[in-house]
């Protein structure tokens, strides 16, 4: 069977056509093969048309309709009430913490996320493994239950609480402690976009660096980092949009009492709870807005990534 | 002038090794260890009580359940999602394909709110799906929608690479002996992409289990109705219930984590890096 299968292609100086099996004269299994299959896939049946029609369906109900609706209800009041429900105090604060919040969470991470990628795919060290599942342990935590953890820790009665209130430095309830929520939860981003792209890359070109008398900083500046940027800043990317709606953590970290300082995503709740829609509609499109500018981004990191690796490591040319 | 040395500089790399543990240490392990201290430090007799109170534990079923809902839902969904991506053209197929991820960009309360708006009681399909008896929001078949938005790309990120780089010779052999489009995708297809369907469905419940932001906006925070896992969490932490909050929290982690590892397990082999399926 496989003989049969195979030897027709020798016969063939490019794949089977239509002309050829309508010709009869390469009508062989593997021609019937392959022009069933294209059949079914250019789909001349009902199946095709009915299987993208499901999926354009579920697609639209679940991701496109909500996004609409939000827009509409965003507006409903008409422009200049979205306009000024924007530009309350509130609202222009609450943004402020958040982008600050997001600058200083994703600068902290994405040096300690390539930090650790070099540390966990260049150095050989016991307990790795462990290291690198525990990496990605954020992942597997509520926010809530990351807000909690942080509490115990850095709250008033906790292991560290203690320490901070002696030297005045108050944590939860304040900001440094919603810095610190943000950056918990945005850990394994970079360092989980970095480690596949270093491990694609290959120490050739460093160890050259290295005998030609680079040190290990003008190693990494000249030729580790333009190989990893764009798995980089696609994780940096994942990092900002990570921080930007971080919620969970940030209402039990915050405390919840009246007037504290909000963030962008507890200005949304805060509206829904004191029942001003309109502010948390206004809000909400804003940062979806804010999204969607870095979805774009992250899908053509993303297919520069992927180009990468298509591409493969060691010798190819940083783009 | 230093001379070249071939290997790294075992001071530096120490350096940026202790470094780096010391952050991973402070900022993952150091908040792990308090939550699960303070969690046992009443004593068993007390996390097992805590864990029974019929609250707690409806929340935790609730949330386990509606997350196993939305995996058995999107196992279907986001596969067929992808064989659609991978296999067909249609218009607007590249806007479709960008805004799979869309979930993961937006944040969770900006998510409640979307389908609040849509399919809230007062919101156009809303007041349809309410005239047919069908309630959404503040009810359970809220809480799975909203969990099938943001569950939605791991699946359809896990298994559309698999499928673009699927060899097609076998689907043929399989159309030489006679075996019509389904069939084949049963037989053929179908098992090869049962690892990263598993992979992609693993992530969607573990990250369903912790979902709160957009859980919060859609359920309506009714007891032993509404209420999952997280919002039980959170509401002991506003009542000052610390030790019931932290019971369900290590409980709702073990979950997450359980099934992380038994993925694991199953897979046997390591994950790889490049979680593009994030």
């Amino acid at each position: 069977m496989v003989a049969e299968l195979k030897s027709p292609m020798t016969n063939q100086a490019s794949a089977p056509t239509v002309e050829d099996a309508a010709s009869g004269h390469a009508n062989t299994p593997r021609t019937i093969g392959v022009l069933a299959t294209r059949r079914a896939q250019a789909g001349r049946g009902w199946g095709r048309r009915a299987l993208i029609g499901i999926v354009l369906i579920w697609f639209g109900a679940l991701i496109l309709a909500p996004t609409v609706a939000l827009v509409r209800a965003a507006f409903a009041a008409g422009f200049s009430e979205f306009v000024a429900a924007l530009s309350s105090p509130e609202a222009v604060r609450s943004m402020g913490l958040t982008l600050g919040i997001t600058l200083a969470a994703t600068a902290v991470n994405t040096v300690f996320g390539v930090t650790f990628a070099v540390v966990l795919v260049r150095h050989r060290f016991w307990g790795r493994t462990l290291l690198d599942g525990l990496v990605d342990l954020p992942f597997a935590i509520s926010p809530v239950v990351a807000g909690l953890m942080l509490m115990v820790l850095y709250g008033p009665r906790g292991w560290l609480g203690g320490a901070l209130d002696a030297v005045n430095l108050p944590v939860v309830y304040h900001w440094p402690g919603m810095v610190l929520a943000t950056m918990f939860v945005t850990v394994p981003f970079v360092v989980r976009e970095v480690v596949p792209v270093l491990k694609e890359f290959g120490v050739d070109q460093e160890e050259v660096a290295y005998t030609l008398g680079a040190g290990g900083w003008t190693t990494f500046r000249r030729v580790t980092f333009p190989s990893i940027r764009w798995g980089l800043a696609y994780g940096i990317t994942l990092t900002v949009a990570r921080s930007l709606g971080e919620f969970g953590a940030l209402l039990v970290i915050s405390g919840n009492i009246l007037n504290r300082t909000q963030t962008a995503t507890l200005f949304v709740h805060d509206a829904i709870e004191s029942f001003q829609p309109q502010r948390a509609y206004a809000m909400s499109l804003a940062l979806a807005f804010l999204s969607f500018v870095l979805l774009v981004g992250m899908e053509s990191l993303r297919s520069r990534v992927e180009r990468r690796e298509r591409d493969g490591g060691t010798m190819s040319e940083s783009s | 002038m230093s001379s070249p040395d071939v290997s790294a500089t075992p001071p530096s790399a120490l350096v940026l090794r202790g470094v780096s543990l010391a952050y991973l240490g402070v900022m993952v392990l150091l908040p792990l260890a308090a939550l699960l201290a303070q969690a046992a430090q009443p004593g068993l007799s007390a996390f097992i009580r805590a864990m029974v109170d019929p609250f707690a534990w409806h929340a935790l079923m609730l949330s386990v359940w509606t997350a196993a809902v939305m995996v058995a839902i999107n196992a279907v969904m986001g596969t067929l999602t992808a064989w659609v991506l991978v296999r067909y053209e249609f218009p607007g197929k590249w806007l479709v394909n960008a805004l799979i991820d869309l979930p993961f960009a937006v944040p969770t309360v900006v998510t409640g709110l979307m389908l609040v708006a849509l399919y809230g009681p007062t919101a156009t399909l809303g007041v349809v799906l309410g005239g047919l008896g069908i309630d959404v929001i503040y009810h359970q078949p809220g809480i799975i929608l909203a969990l099938l938005f943001v569950g939605y790309p791991f699946v359809v990120r896990s298994v559309q690479p698999v499928l673009m780089e699927m060899d097609r010779t076998e689907e043929e052999a399989a159309a030489t002996l006679g075996a019509g489009p389904f069939l084949t995708f049963i037989k053929v297809i179908l098992p090869t992409l049962r690892p990263s369907i598993l992979t992609g469905s693993t992530l969607a419940f573990s990250r369903a289990l912790g979902e709160f932001g957009s859980v919060v906006m859609v359920a309506g925070n009714r007891p032993l109705q509404t209420k999952t896992g997280p919002m039980y969490v959170f509401g002991e932490i506003e009542s000052a219930n610390f030790h019931g909050a932290l019971v369900v929290s290590v409980l709702l982690l073990a979950c997450s984590l359980g099934t992380l590892l038994v993925l694991n397990q199953f897979q046997g082999q390591s994950r790889q890096g490049g979680s593009h399926g994030r």
